[in-house]
């Protein structure tokens, strides 16, 4: 099947997204987002996300197959993220993949989020050039992989060992008093401020580190360094210059993540990077990577910022890749599985 | 017609199809406990029941299920696979409580069996509970801690009924132990055979959730 239309459903963090495709191309690209109700308590409740995707899921549904112009009977197959994320939010997409299923006679392929991630460039910028680096940031998740064939062979290079970078954006919004989610705020604040105002550490960049981390990231100190910055203003009764913390901060999350993902480009021998998640969507990290990567001869791929958060056309875009590839369907009976490894693009 | 069964608001997994006409009956059930395994064995279930019914979803006239209360991410896989089946098949949903059918089972199919409470496992030492008589409930549905209720009732029935039977203070039957499809099947009968609209399938939580709102920031310095 060269373009297989597919319907993927992601419930695996704070977003219900349902998208459609037909091969590269996206259809409908449908998503109800319960961040408004996670504001307050300054992170994703498990509890609340997953309430929330039991009430969208049929009106997201709705929603997408109206955009789209197609009804359930037409597509091929139902894609569904199976993991990695918050255990009973992955269970709601998952269950009400395999409802559909039954329902429709289509088969349902259970994918990995992370992998995902990467897919949905190519309804933005066409098939993926392979092998490439992904260098994917969003408040759950800071991984780096290579991808020698999305549709089989995804390889872990290095992740966070602490926080992911999104959280230290939303830490650091609060410190600062923006609002939740941090990525937003703090990239608008960085427009009115110097990033050279401050010096915070990057993580994981000294030579003595760079032996057993070469590929992996910390923000947990950055985030600390910022709070005592802020701090020690604060005590002296000095005025916090929240754009200069914002855009220094900023800073030093994009510098990390550049160096490190196109370190991993030349390593490698890959001449593509593609980046994806939430974080994907700061202008800084969008602008740095592009800016770098040109030096070295290496192409780098992001897609608009709608695709780079959580959403059901990533999951279809993976989804068509597999059915593409002719792999197999997923079992009936397949798990949601919170901890998926990056190794395990579908089960 | 035909009417799909699910219950998930227990560690019982149950899918069932049955006969809705003058009476309900029961063509295939299959009831599997692992309270861990709802969301990967409740549709390899439902495709099993189907298959021993000799029926396929497009033979289907309306999806059941127990609406809890019940551990919520059990529950919810029960909800959203019957509102994505009933969706796609354009057929109604409609839910049933889960302790009504424990009800039902207990009170209603048998006259005179005095006033009963049922209770289901609401884990944190709390159990799901409502006191049913001749079919009808008369308290609940509540969730509190067993050794806290008073409650003026000739036996309890039902899976946290069993676990806490030592500190319940009355007798403690068996059966029925977990929801049985026959009376959710039963109770939505009504409205299957007048073909009522469909119904938005609303969980019971009876909690919130867990979730507290942060104070200021905690200074790292000191
Ligand atoms: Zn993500």
């Amino acid at each position: 099947m060269v373009e297989p239309l597919v319907l993927g459903i992601e419930t695996s963090c704070d977003e219900t997204g349902i998208g459609i495709v037909r091969g590269y191309t996206l259809l409908a690209d449908a998503v109800a987002s319960s961040v408004d109700e996670h504001a307050r308590f300054g992170g994703v409740v498990p509890e609340v996300a997953s309430r929330a995707h039991l009430e969208a899921m049929v009106p997201t549904m709705h929603r997408a197959l109206s955009d789209a112009g197609v009804a359930l009977s037409d597509v091929d197959a139902i894609a569904v993220t199976a993991g990695p994320g918050l255990a009973g939010a992955l269970l709601v997409g998952v269950a009400a993949a395999k409802g559909y299923a039954l329902a429709a006679d289509k088969p349902v392929y259970g994918v990995n989020h992370l992998a995902a991630h990467v897919a949905v460039d190519t309804l933005e910028h066409g098939p993926l050039p392979e092998p490439a680096v992904a260098l994917l940031v969003s408040g759950g998740h800071s991984s780096l992989l290579l991808v020698d064939d999305l549709s089989r062979d995804v390889v872990p290079l290095g992740s966070t060992i602490d926080d992911a970078a999104g959280e230290a954006f939303d830490k650091v919004a609060r410190l600062l008093g923006l609002p939740f989610p941090g990525g937003p705020p703090i990239d608008r604040a960085a427009r009115e401020g110097d990033p050279d105002a401050i010096a915070f550490p990057r993580g994981l960049t000294a030579a003595k580190d760079l032996a057993a981390h070469r590929f992996d990231f910390s923000f947990s100190g950055l985030k600390t360094a910022v709070a005592r910055w802020v701090e020690a203003r604060q005590r002296a009764g000095e005025p916090v210059p929240v754009g200069d913390v914002a855009a220094a901060f900023q800073e030093a999350v994009c510098d990390v993540l550049t160096a490190k993902a196109l370190d991993a480009c030349r390593a490698r021998g890959v001449d593509t990077l593609v980046i994806g998640g939430g974080v994907a969507a700061n202008s800084r990290l969008r602008a740095l990577a592009t800016e770098r990567a040109g030096r070295y001869g290496i192409t780098v791929r992001v897609p608009r910022p709608k695709l780079c958060t959580d959403n059901g056309a990533m999951v279809a875009a993976l989804g068509a890749r597999l059915v593409a590839a002719g792999v197999a369907p997923s079992r009936l009976d397949l798990p949601a599985d919170s901890a998926m490894p990056l190794t395990t693009v579908n089960v | 017609m035909l009417v799909l069964v699910l219950d998930t608001a227990t560690p019982a997994i149950t899918a069932a199809v049955a006969s809705v006409t003058d009476t309900v009956e029961v063509l295939a059930e299959r009831v599997t406990v692992d309270a861990r395994a709802h969301g990967e064995l409740l549709a390899p279930s439902i495709d099993a029941v189907l298959h021993e019914a000799g029926a396929t979803p497009p033979d289907l006239a309306a999806v059941v299920a127990g609406l809890g209360p019940g551990p919520f991410t059990g529950l919810r896989v029960g909800l959203v696979t019957a509102a994505a089946l009933a969706d796609t098949l354009d057929i109604p949903a409609y839910g049933v409580g889960t302790l009504d059918a424990l009800g039902w089972a207990a009170t209603g199919r048998v006259a005179a069996t005095g006033r009963v409470l049922v209770a289901t496992d609401a884990r944190r030492r709390e159990i799901y509970w409502a006191v049913y008589e001749d079919g009808k409930r008369l308290a609940g549905p509540a969730v509190d801690r067993p050794a806290e209720l008073t409650l003026d009732v000739e036996a309890a029935v039902g899976d946290g009924a069993l676990r806490y039977a030592d500190v319940l203070g009355v007798p403690v039957r068996d059966m029925p132990r977990y929801p049985p499809a026959a009376g959710l099947a039963a109770l939505a009968a009504p409205r299957v055979r007048e073909k009522a609209p469909s119904e938005q399938l609303v969980p019971l939580y009876l909690r919130r959730p867990d979730a507290v709102e942060p104070g200021a920031p905690k200074a790292v310095t000191r």
